[in-house]
C-alpha cells in the first residue's frame, strides 16, 4: 500500500496535476455556489474538458471540481440561506444564522475547517478500505453485479428521490432505455436507431447528462424565474467580518468532527444514500449528542450544528468513491457520472483497476486530499472575491451555462443533431423536473446499462436461460434480499405511511 | 382516481414504453440467436415491461403527495424563445460558423432574458466568443469549423 499511496502522490504531485486540482476546486467552487447548479452540473460542463487530458488528470480535474462544488454549495447555504445542492441544506439550518448574526466569515470558517477534517478523515478510511475491498470484491461474479447494480438503482431510488420511489424507478428505465439506444455491444445488431446513422453509436453520456443536469437546470430557473442573485444582492459580500475560531469553539469541533466522518463515511458507502442523507444524519446525532443548553442553540447559530452536517456531507463525498473505485458500481449521481467520464476514457472501474492502473486508483485517493488543503488554503482567503460570483444576474449566468453545455456537445462531435437531441432530452428533463421527477437515477441507470445488460447476459447464458442465477450463491441471496427489503419498505410506507 | 399532470406525464411514459416494448420486438437477431437465452432484443423487453410496471403502478395508485404547477407563475415565453433561439444557434453553428452564430446567440438570450445594458452585451458577446476561440485554437488545439472567419482571412 505504501508503493501505492507514493504512485498516487507522484502523480497528483506532478505540476498539471496540482494545477488541475487547483482549477477544479476553484471552478467546482464557482459553479457549486450558484443556487440550483450542484456538482452534477460542475463535473458535466467540465467532461468535454477533461477528455483533452490523460486519465488521470481527467479524474483528478473532476474530483477537484466535485469536492469544490461541496464547498461552494455550503458557501451559498450560509451566505444567502440558498443551499447550492441537496447535501448542503442542512448546513444552512446554523450556517445562516451565524452569517445573520454578523458571523458569516467564521460560518465559513468552520464550515471549511469541518469539512477539511471530514475529507480527510474519510480518504484515509478510503486508503484502507478501497483496496481491501478491491481484493474482496475480485470474487464477484456476474450474478452478484448484476444484482448489485440493481440495488444501487434501486437504493437510489428509494433514498433519493424524497419519497418519490415510483417516479424515480420511472426514471431509472427510462435512463436504461435511453441507454439501449445504438448498436449491440456483442451482436452489433442496431436497436432503436430508427435507420439514424446519428444513432447508430447510441446516444453520448455528455449530452444525456448536460442535458438532464446542466441545460434543464438553466432551462428550470428560467422557467420558474427564479433569480439566484436576489437574494445575495439582500447582504454584504465583501464584508463577511473574521475568520478566526476561537479555542471554545474549536474544541466543540473537535469533539463534533469524529463521529460525524465515521457516520458520513459509512452513509457515502452505501448506494444511494449519500451526502444529504448523511448530513441530516449528521446534525441529528449531534443535537442528541450535545448538553441541553447547547441543544437550545441548535438552529440559531450553534457551532456544532454547522460543524456536524459539513463534516458528514464532505466524508460521504469520500465514502461514495468507494463501490466506484473498488466493485465500478455507483453509488449516487455525482460518482454515476464520473463513472461515465471513466468509460469515455476507456477505464473501467473494478477491483482490477488497483491492479492494473494503479496510478488512476491512487492518484484519484491522493487528490482528494490535496484537494482538501488547496481548499482550505486557497479558497477561505478567497471566498469574499468568490462570492461575488452570487451577485451575477441571471441574464448573464443562464445564457453562459446554455453556450458552455451546447459548445461542450458540439466540440465533441461536430454534429448538430447532438445539439438537437440535446436540446431535446432538456425540455422533456425540464418538464420532469417541474413535477418532481428525479434526474440522479436517470443518469446513474444510463452509465449501468451498458454494464446491466453484459452481465445479466453472461448470467442467463451461464444458467441457460434460468433465472435460477438470483439465488445460486450465497452473495447473490444476500443482495436480493437487500433489494426485497428496500422494495418492501417501500410498499410499507406506501399503505401505512402514505409517502409513495 | 384523480388525474392531475403527474398522472398524465406517467400514462404518456406507459405508452412510450409499450411502443419501446413493440420496437424492441421488431429488432432484427441473428438467426441462429433468435432461441438464445440471451439476444439483442431481450434486455431491452424486460425493460419495456418494467417501464410500463413501474407507470402503470403510478398511474393506478393514488398520489399521496399531488404536485401540481401554477402555470400562471411559470414564465413559457422566455424559456421559448431561449429553446428556439438555442435551436437556431444548432442549424447556424455548421453553416455560419462559431463565431457569429455564438456570438448572436448570446447577444439573443441576454436580450430575451430581460437584459438591456448594451455594454455588457456586447462585452460578453463578440469578445468573449473571440477569447474562448482563441483558448480553443491556441491552448487546446481544437479546431473549430468558420467558414465566416475563413472567407474574411482571419482563420486558416
Amino acid at each position: 500500500m505504501i508503493e501505492g499511496i507514493l504512485i498516487g502522490l507522484k502523480t497528483a504531485l506532478s505540476f498539471q496535476n496540482l494545477m488541475m486540482v487547483m482549477i477544479g476546486c476553484f471552478a467546482g467552487t464557482i459553479i457549486g455556489m450558484l443556487p440550483g447548479l450542484g456538482p452534477m452540473t460542475a463535473i458535466a460542463l467540465m467532461i468535454p474538458i477533461t477528455y483533452g487530458f490523460d486519465p488521470a488528470t481527467g479524474l483528478i480535474l473532476m474530483a477537484g471540481v466535485y469536492y469544490g462544488a461541496v464547498f461552494g454549495g455550503s458557501t451559498s447555504s450560509i451566505l444567502i440561506n440558498a443551499p447550492g445542492v441537496p447535501g448542503t441544506v442542512a448546513t444552512s439550518f446554523d450556517g445562516y444564522p451565524m452569517a445573520q448574526q454578523g458571523k458569516a466569515g467564521k460560518a465559513l470558517a468552520i464550515a471549511a475547517y469541518s469539512s477539511f477534517a471530514g475529507g480527510t478523515i474519510s480518504a484515509i478510511f478510503l486508503l484502507f478500505a478501497a483496496p481491501s475491498l478491491s481484493k474482496v470484491s475480485l470474487s464477484f461474479r456476474s450474478p452478484d453485479y448484476f444484482g448489485l447494480m440493481i440495488l444501487g438503482l434501486t437504493a437510489v431510488a428509494a433514498f433519493s428521490s424524497k419519497g418519490n420511489f415510483l417516479k424515480a424507478m420511472m426514471m431509472c428505465v427510462l435512463g436504461l432505455m435511453l441507454a439501449s439506444v445504438g448498436q449491440d455491444t456483442l451482436s452489433d445488431i442496431p436497436r432503436f436507431t430508427f435507420n439514424t446513422m446519428n444513432l447508430s453509436d447510441g446516444i453520448s453520456f455528455v449530452l444525456v447528462v448536460m442535458a438532464t443536469f446542466a441545460m434543464s437546470e438553466a432551462l428550470t430557473i428560467i422557467i420558474k424565474g427564479n433569480d439566484p442573485s436576489k437574494a445575495a444582492k439582500q447582504i454584504s459580500l465583501t464584508d463577511l467580518g473574521s475568520i478566526k475560531v476561537n479555542k471554545e469553539e474549536t474544541k466543540q469541533m473537535a469533539a463534533t468532527i469524529p463521529r460525524s466522518s465515521v457516520l458520513g463515511f459509512i452513509i457515502g458507502v452505501l448506494p444511494g444514500a449519500g451526502a444529504t442523507i448523511a448530513s441530516f444524519l449528521a446534525y441529528g446525532m449531534e443535537r442528541n449528542f450535545v448538553k441541553s443548553e447547547e441543544k437550545e442553540k441548535f438552529g440559531k447559530g450553534s457551532v456544532q450544528g454547522l460543524s456536524a452536517p459539513e463534516t458528514a456531507n464532505n466524508a460521504a463525498c469520500s465514502g461514495s468513491f468507494v463501490p466506484l473505485l473498488t466493485l465500478g458500481i455507483p453509488g449516487s449521481g455525482t460518482t454515476a457520472v464520473m463513472l461515465g467520464a471513466l468509460l469515455g476514457f476507456g477505464i473501467q472501474p473494478g477491483p482490477r483497476l488497483y491492479e492494473t492502473n494503479p496510478e488512476i486508483f491512487w492518484s484519484v485517493i491522493m487528490s482528494m486530499y490535496i484537494g482538501m488543503v488547496v481548499l482550505l488554503i486557497l479558497n477561505l482567503p478567497l471566498i469574499p472575491y468568490i462570492a461575488r460570483i452570487l451577485a451575477v444576474p441571471r441574464t448573464f449566468l443562464i445564457p453562459m451555462i446554455l453556450f458552455f453545455s451546447v459548445t461542450g456537445i458540439y466540440l465533441m462531435s461536430f454534429n448538430n443533431f447532438d445539439i438537437f437531441l440535446m436540446i431535446g432530452i432538456a425540455v422533456v428533463a425540464t418538464i420532469l423536473r417541474l413535477y418532481d421527477f428525479p434526474m440522479p437515477p436517470l443518469i446513474l441507470a444510463f452509465v449501468l446499462g451498458g454494464l446491466m445488460e453484459e452481465n445479466l447476459r453472461r448470467s442467463l447464458l451461464i444458467s441457460d436461460g434460468s433465472w435460477s442465477f438470483l439465488w445460486g450463491r450465497p452473495l447473490t441471496i444476500c443482495i436480493m434480499f437487500v433489494i426485497f427489503g428496500i422494495l418492501g419498505w417501500q410498499i410499507y410506507n406506501s399503505f401505512f405511511k402514505k409517502k409513495l | 382516481m384523480k388525474i392531475n399532470s403527474v398522472k398524465i406525464i406517467s400514462l404518456l411514459f406507459f405508452v412510450l414504453s409499450a411502443f419501446y416494448l413493440y420496437t424492441a420486438h421488431q429488432i432484427q437477431v441473428f438467426a441462429f440467436d433468435e432461441g438464445a437465452p440471451f439476444n439483442a432484443k431481450t434486455f431491452p423487453i424486460y425493460l419495456g415491461y418494467a417501464g410500463m410496471f413501474f407507470s402503470g403502478l403510478k398511474i393506478v395508485l393514488p398520489d399521496q403527495k399531488p404536485i401540481e404547477v401554477d402555470p400562471t407563475y411559470l414564465e413559457f415565453k422566455k424559456t421559448i424563445l431561449l429553446v428556439l433561439t438555442m435551436i437556431v444557434y444548432g442549424a447556424t453553428i455548421l453553416k455560419v460558423g462559431f463565431f457569429l452564430s455564438t456570438s448572436l446567440f448570446l447577444v439573443l438570450s441576454y436580450y430575451f432574458l430581460g437584459e438591456r445594458r448594451w455594454k455588457y452585451i456586447i462585452i460578453f458577446s463578440f469578445p468573449f466568443v473571440a477569447i474562448f476561440m482563441y483558448l480553443l485554437h491556441g491552448v487546446l488545439a481544437v479546431y473549430l469549423r468558420d467558414p465566416l472567419l475563413k472567407y474574411i482571412g482571419i482563420m486558416g
